[in-house]
């Protein structure tokens, strides 16, 4: 129920294009777009997230990716990484 | 116990080992499907919709998540605040910049690539956005040309300071050179024996046409300009042989026409004055100025009929040889002059003295220009390896920026039509090219009015001197001299003086 109410939230701010939760292996558990987007954009997140983490630890093992922002023309992809799941969040800030 | 293996103990078998080739490739993987466990069949849809159940009860997902969603909310919020890429004041005009402080950095170097190294004497710039560098190397010094002394000349590229993009093969070197403004692929060159040459560059480095020796100046050829006419084939140079000789460059074996620099108008030529430099500027195509190793600017109009009418009148600019000559390309009735320890702007009404110069300067000024894009500046390069760039609406005493370029004496200067790249030559053969900040090539608002003002201001005052000046009756060479002489002993003392005092100072405050 928690989960629900936090991303009803999430969906009702403004210019909130989609939601999807991905695990940690890929699949997407939790998703408010249609199936090939999600499959899409949880195949390419991840590998992305990848990078991103390895980067940052690389530079210094002893930092850690806490978020990611991909601003691109059409919108915003923020990705919110955790040891096991990403929540991904697509915005377009001016909608 | 430990057993100490010596290479000769064992046997070495040698055997080549050579690994089977494998070849691999980085690419993106197109992804269908995520990593389903073994258990779960990612088609059938019940199989799925119960997995993702089963991860949704789970608890660490759930605090993950909770987690997760509330970072996630404040960066949404975020983008929800304030749009990063809002454009502010668009309706207003674009506010010019502060210029930024005047500065200038090195591009590059092109060294000479022979061993014996030449003078830089000469560059012109390619006149089809200046991507090349056309320069050319002598020894002026008398008796220091050997016989291993190469006689070439070179167009660099300006990205390429590795090799020279082409060169150019004279009979004898050559002083001065000038890119064809109407056809870039043409150049004529002054050389060290008299002689002009005419290049092709699309027919390689040899000259395509050389001047006769005998109807050639005597004397090297100090300069070489292209003239505007209808064929585009015309070019004049001059000497200190006391010759100015028009030449078509379709017919070198003699010059279209002569004039010897006589000021008595006899054409003697044991009179004449050797001539250092040229100016000429197509907007008064009918006028050209010839600087002199004696100090003197001679005025002429090319129209003129006879040979005697060509010389119109002289300004007694320096003490030494008019090393550079050129009229303001904003204000033609203006001209820079440069020689001995000064540079002077002069107007072509006031005969008597220039309307602004320079200080006398700690070493002897070889060259200059002015900026193509800003009317109030302008550059020089002396024998200590310095090129100053002036910026009279800013500063007349001194110069806006100072750059000690290299250790050894620079010769020449060009400064490309963007005003941007200046391109000057020093004595070892190294031909540096400098980008100056944008403050100094872009034109200031009102720049124009401003210089108006600030030359008419000058030439009023020096009308006004020079009344008085004659009522005095005029000075004799020797006076003359010995105030210049006194002038330039004050200039030196007061400078070596000032550098004691600081000296002296720094020694105090160290000893403290």
């Amino acid at each position: 129920m928690l989960i629900e109410e936090t991303l009803k939230r999430i969906q009702s701010q403004k210019g909130v294009q989609g939601i999807i939760i991905v695990n940690s292996e890929g699949i997407p558990i939790k998703t408010t777009l249609d199936n090939s987007s999600t499959v899409q954009y949880a195949g390419l997140i991840h590998q992305l997230v990848m990078k991103a983490r390895s980067t940052v630890r690389d530079i210094d093992p002893q930092n850690d990716l806490t978020f990611l922002r991909v601003r691109s023309k059409k919108n915003e992809i923020m990705i919110a990484p955790d040891k096991d799941y990403f929540l991904i969040v697509i915005q377009n800030p001016s909608d | 116990g430990k057993k100490n293996y010596n290479y000769s103990d064992v046997d070495c078998l040698c055997l080549q080992v050579n690994t089977e080739r494998f070849e691999s490739d980085s690419c993106g993987i197109n992804h269908v499907e995520g990593g389903w466990p073994k258990d779960v069949n990612p088609q059938e849809v019940e199989q799925t919709i119960r997995f993702r159940k089963k991860v949704e009860k789970d608890e660490s997902y759930i605090n993950s998540i909770l987690q997760l969603g509330s970072v996630m909310e404040h960066c949404i919020r975020q983008n929800n605040a304030v749009d990063i890429y809002q454009v502010y004041f668009e309706e207003e005009e674009e506010v010019e910049e502060a210029p930024d402080a005047p500065s200038a950095k090195t591009i590059n170097v092109f060294r000479d690539p022979n061993e014996v190294k030449r003078t830089v004497t000469g560059l012109s710039w390619h006149p089809d956005g200046g991507r090349k560098l056309a320069a050319a190397y002598s020894c002026l010094e008398f008796q220091k040309t050997s016989k291993d002394m190469s006689l070439d000349s070179y167009i660099w590229d300006i990205e390429n300071p590795n090799r020279p993009e082409m060169t150019l093969k004279p009979a004898s070197s050559l002083i001065c050179l000038d890119y064809n403004p109407k056809d870039p692929h043409t150049l004529v060159g002054g050389c060290y024996n008299g002689q002009i040459a005419y290049w092709d560059t699309r027919r390689g480095s040899q000259p395509v046409e050389v001047s006769s020796v005998e109807q050639s100046h005597r004397d090297p050829v100090y300069k070489i300009i292209w003239l505007q006419s209808k064929t585009g084939t015309d070019t004049f140079s001059a000497s200190t042989d006391g010759q100015v000789l028009w030449w078509d460059v379709r017919r070198l074996s003699e010059p279209t026409e002569r004039l010897v620099l006589d000021l008595s108008r006899e054409g003697n030529l044991d009179r004449a004055l050797g001539a250092i430099s040229l100016e000429f500027e197509s907007t008064m195509p009918t006028k050209f100025m010839v600087g002199t190793e004696q100090g003197v600017v001679v005025s002429c109009n090319r129209k003129a009929k006879t040979p005697a009418e060509k010389i119109v009148c002289t300004y007694d600019s320096h003490h030494g040889p008019v090393y550079a000559l050129q009229r303001n390309p904003f204000f033609p009735k203006n001209f820079l002059t440069v020689g001995d320890w000064t540079a002077r702007i002069w107007s072509e009404d006031i005969k008597e003295s220039s309307i602004m110069w320079t200080r006398y300067q700690m070493s002897y000024l070889t060259d200059a220009c002015w900026s193509p894009v800003r009317p109030s500046v302008f550059f020089t390069v002396k024998m200590d390896g310095v090129l100053d760039v002036w910026d009279i609406l800013f500063k007349q005493n001194e110069p806006t920026l100072s750059l000690k370029v290299c250790d050894e004496a620079l010769y020449s200067l060009r400064v490309q039509d963007n005003g941007r790249l200046v391109a000057c030559g020093s004595q070892q053969g190294g031909a540096t090219l400098l980008e100056i900040s944008s403050g100094l090539s872009t034109l200031q608002k009102n720049e124009k009015s401003l210089e108006l003002r600030l030359k008419e201001r000058s030439r009023s005052e020096q009308s006004r001197e020079e009344d008085v000046g004659r009522e005095d009756g005029e000075d004799s060479p020797d006076q003359l001299i010995s105030r210049a002489q006194k002038d330039f002993y004050s200039v030196v003392e007061t400078e070596l003086r000032r550098r004691r005092d600081r000296e002296d100072q720094e020694n105090r405050v160290r000893t403290h």
